[in-house]
Parts: C-alpha cells; sequence; structure tokens
C-alpha cells in the first residue's frame, strides 16, 4: 500500500511532465510547420505587389492589398478601442472602487463580452452595417473589430490597474488632483508597460481574427483608399486562397500564413519587451 | 486667475466622468444589443416556422425553405465534447505541474508559450491542421481502427480545437490552483501526506468548482469558435455518427453562407438565426460558469 502511494505519485509526475512538454512541443511543432511550408514559397513579390490578372490561377501579384488592408483593419480598430477601453478600465478602477458590487457587475458583463464569439460580432457587425445603409467596407470592418476587441482590451488594463496600491491613489488625492487628474496622470504613468501589452494583445487579435470581418469588409484585389471601399484582410486571404483548386495559390496561401505568423511573434515578442521597458516611471512600493 | 483655473480643472474632470459613464453605459447594453439585433433578424423565419421545427429537424435545404439546424448544432457538440476530452487531462496535469512541483525556470518558459499559442490566430490553426492534423488523422489514425476516410473529419476538428483551447483553460487552471490556500496544502502535509496525496484530496477537492467553470469556458469557447474548425471539419451537412465522420458546426455553416444569403430573406434570416442560437447556445456557459467562479472566490 505504501509503496503504492510512491508508484501512483511516480506515474503522474511523468504523465504532468509529458503534458507540458506535449505543450510545449504543440506550438513547436504548429510554429515550425507553418514557417517549414510557408518561407520557401515567401518572395519579394509576395509581399509587394497586389494581385494582378492571373493570381487567382496561379500567376503573378502578391498579397500586398490583404497586408495593408489588414493593417489598417486593426490599427484604426485598434485606435479607437483604446479610446474607448483606456477611460472605461481607469474609471472602474477609480470612480467605482468603492462600490464594490457595481465593479464586480461591470467586470461579470466585461466577462460575458470577451466569451462572445466573433462570428456573432461578425453578425451583428452585418446587422449594423444593413441597417446604417452601409456596405461591406473598410469602415463596417473597424465597427466590427472594435466590438470585438474591446473587452479585451478593457479587461487586460483592468488587470493592471487592479495592482496599483491604494497608497498611491490616496496620496495623489491629498496633494488636491482631481480624480480624473489621478487617473491619466498617476495611474496611466505607473501602468504605461502594462497598458501596451493590452494594447498589443488586442492588436494581435484584430489583426488574426477572420470570422468577424467575413460578413463585414468584403474583399477585394486592390488597397482601399478610402473608409467606404471593401478591404482584403490576411486572414481572410489565406482562407481564401487556400480554398482554391490551384496548387501554386494554395503555397501562397502558406507563404501568407508565415506572414501572418511573423507579426503575430513579433507582437507577442514586443508585448513581453514593453513590460520590461517603460518602467522608468514607475513608482515601486 | 486661480479660481478660474480650478472652475477649468473641474469642468474637465466632470466632462471625463461623463464620457467614461457613456462609454459605461454602451458596454453594459452591448449583450443585450447583440442578442435583440440577432433576434430581431431571425423574425422573418420565426414567422414562418416553429422555433422548435428549426432547431429539432436536420433538413437544411435553402431554396426549397427547409432550416433544419440540428445536425450543425448536434455537429458542434460533439466536436466540442470531444476537444474537450482531450483538452481537458492534458490542461489538469499540466496546471497542476506548473502550480505544484514546476521550477521557476519552467514557469519562466511556460508563461510566453501559454501566452503565444493563446495569441496565435485561428486561421493558421486552420492552415497548421490541414498541413498537419488531416493527414495524421487519415495516415495514422483511422488506419489504426480499420477506417478509410480523407481526414476531414470530426477528430481532426476536434484535435485542432482542443490545442487552441487548451492556453485558454490552462491560465484559468493556473489561476484557480494558486487561489487556493497554501495553509491547506500546509496542513495536509504536516499531517503525513505525500505530496501527491495532498494534490488529490485537498487541491483537487478544493478547486473542483473552479475546474468545473474552467472547462465550462472553455466550452463555450471551443463551440464559438469558427475558422478553424470549418477549414479541417469537412462541413458535410447531415448528423455525423461516429468521430471518423465529417461534420458541420454552427459557426462554420454562418461563415460558409454568409455570401449566398444575400440574395434569400428567408435564408439570411435563417443565418442570423443560427448566430442567435450559437449566441445564446455560449452565453448560457458563459454565464454558468463564471457564476460558479465568482462563488469559488468568494467562498
Amino acid at each position: 500500500m505504501k509503496y503504492f502511494r510512491y508508484k501512483e505519485e511516480k506515474i503522474f509526475r511523468v504523465l504532468m511532465l509529458v503534458s507540458t512538454l506535449f505543450i510545449v512541443l504543440a506550438l513547436a511543432i504548429i510554429i515550425f510547420s507553418i514557417l517549414y511550408k510557408g518561407l520557401p514559397m515567401l518572395s519579394w513579390e509576395m509581399i509587394s505587389q497586389t494581385p494582378k490578372g492571373g493570381f487567382y490561377l496561379g500567376k503573378e501579384g502578391g498579397i500586398l492589398n490583404a497586408i495593408i488592408g489588414s493593417f489598417y483593419l486593426s490599427v484604426c480598430s485598434t485606435l479607437l478601442a483604446l479610446f474607448v477601453s483606456l477611460p472605461l478600465a481607469l474609471f472602474m478602477n477609480i470612480y467605482l472602487k468603492r462600490y464594490k458590487f457595481v465593479l464586480n457587475t461591470v467586470r461579470f458583463f466585461l466577462d460575458l463580452l470577451w466569451g462572445v464569439p466573433s462570428i456573432v460580432y461578425g453578425a451583428f457587425g452585418f446587422i449594423i452595417m444593413i441597417h446604417f445603409g452601409l456596405r461591406a467596407s473598410l469602415l463596417a470592418g473597424i465597427i466590427t473589430v472594435t466590438l470585438f476587441i474591446i473587452p479585451i482590451m478593457v479587461r487586460a488594463m483592468d488587470e493592471v490597474f487592479k495592482t496599483v496600491p491604494v497608497g498611491l491613489y490616496e496620496a495623489s488625492l491629498s496633494l488636491g488632483s482631481t480624480r480624473s487628474e489621478t487617473a491619466y496622470r498617476v495611474f496611466l504613468r505607473q501602468c504605461y508597460p502594462g497598458i501596451i501589452t493590452a494594447v498589443l494583445l488586442a492588436f494581435g487579435r484584430g489583426i488574426g481574427d477572420a470570422a468577424s470581418v467575413l460578413f463585414t469588409t468584403g474583399f477585394t484585389d486592390h488597397i482601399p483608399v478610402s473608409l467606404m471601399q471593401p478591404t482584403a484582410t490576411l486572414p481572410l486571404a489565406i482562407f481564401f486562397q487556400l480554398g482554391a483548386p490551384i496548387a501554386e495559390v494554395q503555397e501562397r496561401a502558406y507563404a501568407a500564413a508565415a506572414i501572418l505568423t511573423f507579426f503575430i511573434l513579433i507582437i507577442s515578442i514586443l508585448a513581453r519587451l514593453s513590460s520590461g521597458k517603460f518602467q522608468r516611471n514607475k513608482i515601486n512600493f | 486667475m486661480m479660481l478660474q483655473n480650478r472652475e477649468i480643472r473641474r469642468l474637465r474632470d466632470r466632462l471625463n466622468v461623463s464620457w467614461m459613464i457613456v462609454i459605461l453605459a454602451i458596454v453594459l447594453f452591448l449583450p443585450l444589443l447583440l442578442g435583440l439585433g440577432l433576434f430581431v433578424q431571425s423574425g422573418l423565419l420565426l414567422k414562418e416556422l416553429s422555433i422548435w421545427n428549426v432547431l429539432f429537424t436536420s433538413q437544411w435545404m435553402p431554396m426549397s425553405g427547409k432550416f433544419g439546424l440540428l445536425s450543425f448544432i448536434l455537429s458542434s457538440l460533439m466536436v466540442t465534447v470531444l476537444s474537450l476530452l482531450i483538452a481537458c487531462p492534458v490542461c489538469l496535469l499540466t496546471a497542476i505541474h506548473l502550480t505544484q512541483y514546476a521550477k521557476r525556470y519552467v514557469l519562466n518558459i511556460m508563461h510566453p508559450v501559454i501566452d503565444i499559442l493563446a495569441g496565435i490566430p485561428s486561421v493558421i490553426y486552420g492552415v497548421w491542421g490541414i498541413l498537419a492534423v488531416v493527414p495524421l488523422v487519415s495516415k495514422y489514425i483511422a488506419p489504426l481502427f480499420g477506417v478509410q476516410t480523407s481526414g476531414y473529419t470530426l477528430l481532426a476538428g476536434a484535435i485542432v480545437l482542443a490545442i487552441m483551447i487548451i492556453p485558454f483553460i490552462l491560465n484559468i487552471l493556473i489561476e484557480v490552483f494558486r487561489s487556493i490556500p497554501t495553509e491547506l496544502t500546509e496542513a495536509s502535509l504536516a499531517l503525513g501526506a505525500t505530496r501527491w496525496q495532498t494534490i488529490k484530496f485537498v487541491i483537487l477537492r478544493k478547486g473542483f468548482p473552479g475546474i468545473i467553470s474552467a472547462l465550462g469556458l472553455g466550452i463555450s469557447r471551443a463551440f464559438g469558435e469558427t475558422i478553424a474548425v470549418l477549414m479541417v471539419v469537412g462541413n458535410v451537412a447531415k448528423i455525423p455518427t461516429g468521430i471518423f465522420q465529417p461534420g458541420y458546426p454552427l459557426p462554420a455553416l454562418i461563415a460558409n453562407n454568409y455570401g449566398e444569403m444575400m440574395s434569400i430573406p428567408m435564408y439570411q434570416s435563417a443565418l442570423m438565426f443560427s448566430a442567435l442560437v450559437l449566441f445564446v447556445i455560449v452565453m448560457l456557459f458563459n454565464l454558468a460558469s463564471r457564476i460558479a467562479i465568482t462563488k469559488f472566490e468568494t467562498k
């Protein structure tokens, strides 16, 4: 009996180690197989040109339209979302701090929104679009993605602002600043790295999500020049090209996937670094 | 001059607060608005067909006005449950390992790994699924059971989905296990229990509500996942009878038909209704798990 006790622990420790390794391995395999398939297909032409006439038959052209489109879309919606999320997260942690019940309710709602699948946001964006008589366009996509990333951004910022000690808040108030001054001049500075991480997290979500923009942005071979034009996005370009029956087009999809993976990796590395940098103004307790 | 300055600052504070409150109101109304918008849009379908008819028949023929969602809902359920069966043991074991046994440097490696895994877009998971998981299923796993298949099956969808929800569930589980007071584990160890017995009888038992809600959140995440599953699951609109059959989950239905729906109002309404069904199911799972987790935290 006694020996069994130890044997059981041994077995489970091995299993634990295996499952931890499994997760690391899964990530390694995903990144490796995407890069392995995609990198050989990657060329300067791919990232510097828009699709030409026979692009979808495997002829010349690139996916610049999708790269630029994705970039426009996620930068605009991240900025818009920032405009909403930052005040909201500050409000929750400064004005609502005293009202525990209200604060928890707001967090609860945000968590619910966080869990709504992106395709539902896509359908909702589509409803908004037809309600206001918009056509599938960059603008409609921006609105949809903004709605989709707001909960992500607010919750991430909220987690950061939560860590600000109450003493700092009180010190700022006792020196005579108003609460909104405390919010934007003290809390914001104290949490600068965390906020950048939150913004990058939301940006990554925005650039990588396909389901929410499927209904709303349309798809085009041109780079959009106004908000009212449809636009291509990188995830959708991958998706459509992979669905094509021609091998050359599918191989381009792998290259596009490698580009997207590359972007995402850069974003997460930046997010990691930013929590180390920008610490200058932080007051340590 | 002094007074004026003060007035300006007060005004600025007021403006800031009103903007914050406006935003708060909008965000709080958003879930309601989402549900309401989808409901209004699916009104056309519900006027023609009864809600039971739509939910519990499996004939999907948009051209002849038959919109049975049953096979899609069942496909979604099967993929989700299957993926959870794969993800759940891995997550539990890893979470226990990371919170109870792992050394500092393992944590330092695992944190970025989990973060990156969570940040990979679903379309990339889909590409990976086509490159690796589909061949794996068709060449190795299916022949093991004596089945011939192209690989685009429920199982392939479930494997991809499992990898996608692992970081999500894992993060919550780690938080759950961390929130268990050390006094409890110390008491157990002091009474002569081994580390493993402590985990079995104290940590898993104490964390049980948390584990259940983590899985619930995993279910709601998996249920709504669209592109990655769509790419590997085969998309055949009939009720799947085994894990080596193709399936057609609800989100895939919505995503696949957005182009065709424009011409027929009923079709569009049916797809909006599917989105509503998806929304409601995900919300229910989310609601239940979140309530459970708040209860667990306040205990």
